[in-house]
């Protein structure tokens, strides 16, 4: 059985002038199959820099990052990152895309084409696998890129706001079809936000951070995307009561600590 | 249920849409312009432009045909293309004809430039990568750079004589700079997401260079290529100034000496016909083999 786990972590960043940035203070979190962690907060929070740990994109100051009992030291293809700007490559078609990993990793020709094809269907992009990637929409870019990171069939998905980029109405389609991802692949899921009803709406798991230091202020165990997997309507499980007054809770708390650190920056 | 239902067509793309609605009555009613209002610069300039060009014709054929300026200073413009036919037909002083001069000038052009791309490329990639090769390359590129071609052509000549060589050693330092600086600035360039993802894809360090930082770095290379065909198109005439027998750079620096104006200017616009045809030419290369382009 894998496991995530990330155990007591901080980053400092040594700043100008001997000043010291505390970017994560202390973070831990667990992470089991089928278990989806949104990291929610303003931007500053340290979220960013906590999954280019888990990426292996950064080092930690301390505390350290396990998965399957081995300890996390640099990139690997068992943890597949999807960016906020999709980092595709666009001298490569959409197939050559999802298949990039693959093909570095040595896969056979027939083989990364079979499961390419088998990826993008996962996505709906079976009909635009030879289209060249500047000339298809930003939501069907972000979809290459999740196909592209599950290609490489890794045990967690990384998402670093995957949808930030996009329009309010592609954005809700994408959402579904990453819990419809997420409930079939069973894989771990770890999610970047700064939309509460997003982080609501996708998570198991809601991990809100608050800045300087970065740390987790509150989890809040939900079960939004499950709902949605059972019925299907995204409107309904967003208009639920119960989502209202969580989502009006967790923006209560970010705001409120925000206030509180922007006083302390005052006095300071 | 499968994944198939949530994928509803969140856009087409930009090709397949093909015929794209346009709004009604756009043509009818075309965007008026608001007095009052201006962008500096606005509007086109086309007209102008042709105006400007057909008013200096007409003005260099007044002056010359009613005496105001002696023939051999400025010569009427139908001696152009008289001086161009007997040119061709090697019916000038030197009595190499045209296309002789051409290819010389070509093969010049060509060989300097090849062995740049060949060269600096790679330097410059390697600059961009690497803090060890940025470290070498940079303080000896970085110096010549400024240097006009004409400053150093009599070492070049002392060091490589007056032959072919030197003149083609002359364009390819023209080539080198402007294509190093290109592909380094390329590599420097290079999203780090994409990098990032590669990485994380399993990609070793040498596959994200090869797979990853190259690709990426092409556009910019290709403009790279660009400035230094012009850079080496330019340095030809200082190179063909260096005992020469042939080459168009030769040829006009020839005529001058006969003070056979006619064959000087009709020299300079060959020069520049060719010069821009050369630039044609690698935009559409450029086109073919970066589509990507100013697109992403």
């Amino acid at each position: 059985m894998s496991k995530l786990e990330v155990r007591d972590l901080s980053v400092h960043y040594a700043g100008r002038a001997g000043s010291n940035t505390h970017a994560l203070s202390h973070i831990d979190l667990a992470l089991d199959p089928g278990d989806f962690v949104v990291a929610l907060g303003a931007s500053g929070c340290g979220k960013t820099t906590l999954l280019s740990c888990i990426a292996g994109f950064m080092q930690p100051s301390a505390g350290e990052i396990v998965l399957d009992g081995r300890p996390v030291i640099g990139p690997g293809a068992e943890r597949g990152v999807v960016f906020q700007k999709h980092a595709l490559m666009p001298w490569l078609n959409v197939t050559e895309n999802v298949e990039f990993g693959l093909r570095m990793r040595g896969v056979s020709r027939s083989e990364r084409r079979r499961i390419a094809q088998d990826k993008l269907r996962l996505v709906g992009l079976e009909k635009f696998a030879q289209s060249p990637i500047y000339q298809i929409s930003g939501g069907m870019q972000q979809r290459v890129g999740l196909a592209r990171a599950l290609a490489s069939d890794p045990e967690v998905m990384l998402m670093d706001e995957p949808l930030g980029a996009l329009d309010a109405l592609t954005r809700e389609q994408i959402q579904e079809l990453i819990l419809v991802l997420w409930w079939e692949t069973r894989k771990m899921f770890f999610f970047i936000t700064h939309s509460v009803e997003e982080a609501l709406f996708l998570a198991t798991e809601v991990v809100v951070m608050t800045p300087s230091p970065g740390r987790i202020a509150h989890r809040y165990k939900v079960d939004f995307g499950q709902r949605f997997i059972e019925c299907r309507n995204a409107r309904k499980v967003k208009s639920d009561l119960q989502f209202i007054a969580l989502r009006e809770e967790i923006l209560e708390l970010i705001h409120s600590s925000r206030a509180a650190s922007e006083l302390e920056a005052n006095a300071a | 249920m499968t994944p198939a239902s949530v994928q509803t067509t969140d856009a087409v793309p930009a090709q397949a849409a093909g015929t794209t609605p346009v709004a009604p009555h756009a043509v009818e009613a075309p965007v008026r312009t608001v007095s009052g209002y201006h962008l500096p610069g606005e509007g086109p300039s086309t007209l102008i432009s042709v105006v400007t060009v057909i008013a200096l014709l007409v003005l260099w054929w007044v002056a010359t045909h009613y005496g105001w300026i002696r023939d051999i200073f400025l010569p009427r413009p139908e001696r152009i293309f008289t001086s161009f036919a007997e040119a061709w037909k090697g019916d000038i002083e030197g009595g190499k004809p045209l296309s002789e001069h051409f290819w010389w000038s070509l093969y010049r052009v060509f060989a300097a430039f090849v062995l740049a791309c060949v060269t600096a490329i790679p330097a410059g990639i390697a600059m961009g990568v690497s803090r060890i090769a940025r470290g070498i390359f940079d303080p000896p590129i970085e110096f010549y750079r400024p240097l006009p071609p004409l400053a150093y052509l009599p070492l070049i000549v002392i060091w490589f004589g007056i032959e072919e060589t030197a003149k083609i050693v002359l364009i390819y330092l023209a080539c080198f700079a402007p294509l190093a600086m290109a592909a380094r600035a390329g590599v420097r360039g290079v999203m780090i997401e994409q990098i990032n993802a590669a990485y994380s894809m399993g990609a070793s360090r040498w596959q994200v260079i090869w797979h990853v930082v190259i690709p990426a770095a092409m556009p910019e290379i290709f403009t790279g290529m660009r400035i230094a065909i012009g850079f080496g198109w330019t340095t030809l005439v200082a190179a063909e100034m260096v005992a020469a027998t042939a080459g168009l750079g030769q040829m006009v620096l020839n005529a001058s000496n006969f003070l056979r104006t006619d064959v000087v200017i009709m020299g300079i616009v060959v020069i520049g016909v060719v010069a821009y045809l050369f630039d044609l030419l690698m935009r559409y290369i450029e086109r073919l083999v970066v589509p990507w382009k100013g697109k992403m």
